[in-house]
């Protein structure tokens, strides 16, 4: 049981991550660009397994 | 600017961070911590040996092995059971690296959660690590958290409910150690744990188990022993001689039976062990310090602490000379020994003589970096990593 919700746990990871990217390069707005890139990078982190 | 230049400058400074950081959270997690062990240990196993159920995990930690000439009694030393508090696993390190046995067994865990000293408080600001000055250089040691790696043991419940009891427990307790003993075969990676130091004890016939520990100020178990029922006359007369003989005063708490989890309790509870736990005081876990720093965290030096106490909110004194973690140390080297010496008193079928560690005043007057050993000039197959 621990094993799935884990498993779960790093697909939700993955899909914020991905969506973040996608909304970088999708803004036009520069502040928004920064925005995303610090808010990913902690998740990033986590899906790298690093923190 | 053009956008795309523009993302392209975002994406590569975002790019730098994620490395930098990672590598050096990579870096950390990995630091190799050399134990170069005593004449005195005989054998170093791994905890999977007991139960499998951690085979392969960061808690499939070394267990150093001491046997005497003579048969005797069985004593576990647990350090690295919260890892932030350095002062047990240093304790136990030197055991490990220093002492010989004549009488008895005796096991030394380092690392009791390994899982947890991969990792430091998040939000904490905590140093990764710190160095103790050796007369051979400095020896580089994790600091670790309370509680598992999140990237070992993740996510966390709502509430953790306690294992076998039932009790309700903060939800982060679920990675902590000292909560969840006695463990169980099929649960969470910290219960794994507590389960194959259970399987430890029962199968090695520990007759005592010592949880080496460190508190904050402001709370109120400080500087002083914890200890299960079964051993109670045992804590009195070596509270009473420490602060008889020692240059430290060692106070004396009883197990509450109904706060369950906890090594001092479900250890003496579930099997045929009795459980010790000794705190000492560490003024880098107050709430109110001040800068958390590596210094701080080895001098115990902090003039907030100081003016808490000033206001009568701590219940350990402090002053301008802080809590340095040689008086940490010493204190635990001396309980360990001094519980070792009663025991052999009250128990002398059953005896556990112990040589070559040292006591307070010996890891005072000359620093604890004094009982490290020297990675560079051990002898082939006896220096292991942490």
């Amino acid at each position: 049981m621990e094993v799935i919700i884990t498993l779960i746990y790093y697909a939700l990871v993955a899909f914020v991550s991905i969506v973040l990217i996608f909304n970088f390069f999708k803004t036009k707005n520069w502040q928004k660009e920064v925005l995303t890139i610090i808010v990913v990078l902690p998740f990033l982190l986590r899906l790298f397994m690093l923190k | 600017m053009n956008p795309l230049i523009r993302k392209l400058v975002f994406s590569t400074a975002g790019l730098m961070l994620l490395v930098f950081s990672g590598t050096s959270f990579y870096q950390s997690r990995r630091l190799k911590e050399p134990v170069v062990v005593s004449d005195g240990v005989t054998q170093v196993v791994k905890l999977s040996m007991y139960f499998s159920g951690v085979e392969g995990t960061a808690n499939d930690c070394n267990i150093y092995i001491l046997e005497g000439k003579e048969p005797g009694a069985t004593f576990c030393i647990l350090g690295g059971t919260h890892p932030e508090e350095p002062a047990g696993r240093l304790a136990a390190w030197i055991f490990a690296e220093n002492a010989v046995l004549q009488k008895g067994t005796l096991l030394v865990v380092l690392s009791a959660n390994r899982s947890a000293t991969t990792v430091t408080r998040v939000g904490g600001a905590y140093p990764p690590d710190f160095s103790i000055p050796t007369s051979w250089g400095e020896q580089d040691f994790r600091l670790g958290d309370r509680w598992s790696n999140p990237l070992d043991q993740w996510p966390d419940p709502e509430v953790y409910i306690h294992y076998p009891s039932g009790q309700y427990l903060a939800y982060v307790d679920v990675r902590n150690l000292n909560r969840c003993w006695p463990g169980r075969a099929n649960g969470t990676l910290t219960e794994r744990t507590t389960f194959a130091f259970m399987e430890m004890i029962r199968k090695e016939k520990v007759d005592l188990v010592i949880d080496l520990h460190e508190a904050e100020l402001q709370y109120p178990v400080i500087s002083t022993i914890v200890t299960h029922e079964k051993v109670q006359d045992l804590a009195a007369i070596v509270s009473m001689t420490l602060t008889d003989m020692e240059e430290f005063k060692m106070g004396l708490e009883f197990s509450p039976k109904n706060l369950h989890g906890l090594s001092h309790r479900e250890i003496g509870d579930y099997s045929d062990a009795a459980s010790l736990l000794f705190e000492a005081p560490e003024p880098f876990l107050d709430a109110t310090r001040g800068k958390t720093t590596r210094e701080q965290l080895l001098t115990g030096k902090d003039d907030f602490v100081v003016k808490a106490g000033q206001h009568g909110l701590l219940f350990e004194k402090i002053d301008a000379n802080g809590w340095p973690i040689d008086k940490r140390v010493g204190r635990h080297t001396s309980s360990i020994l001094q519980t070792m010496a009663s025991w052999t008193e009250m128990y002398p079928d059953k005896p556990l003589v112990c040589d070559s560690v040292p006591r307070y005043a010996d890891v005072v007057t000359h620093g604890m970096g004094q009982y490290l050993r020297n990675p560079a000039q051990a002898r082939p197959g006896r220096i292991w990593y942490e």
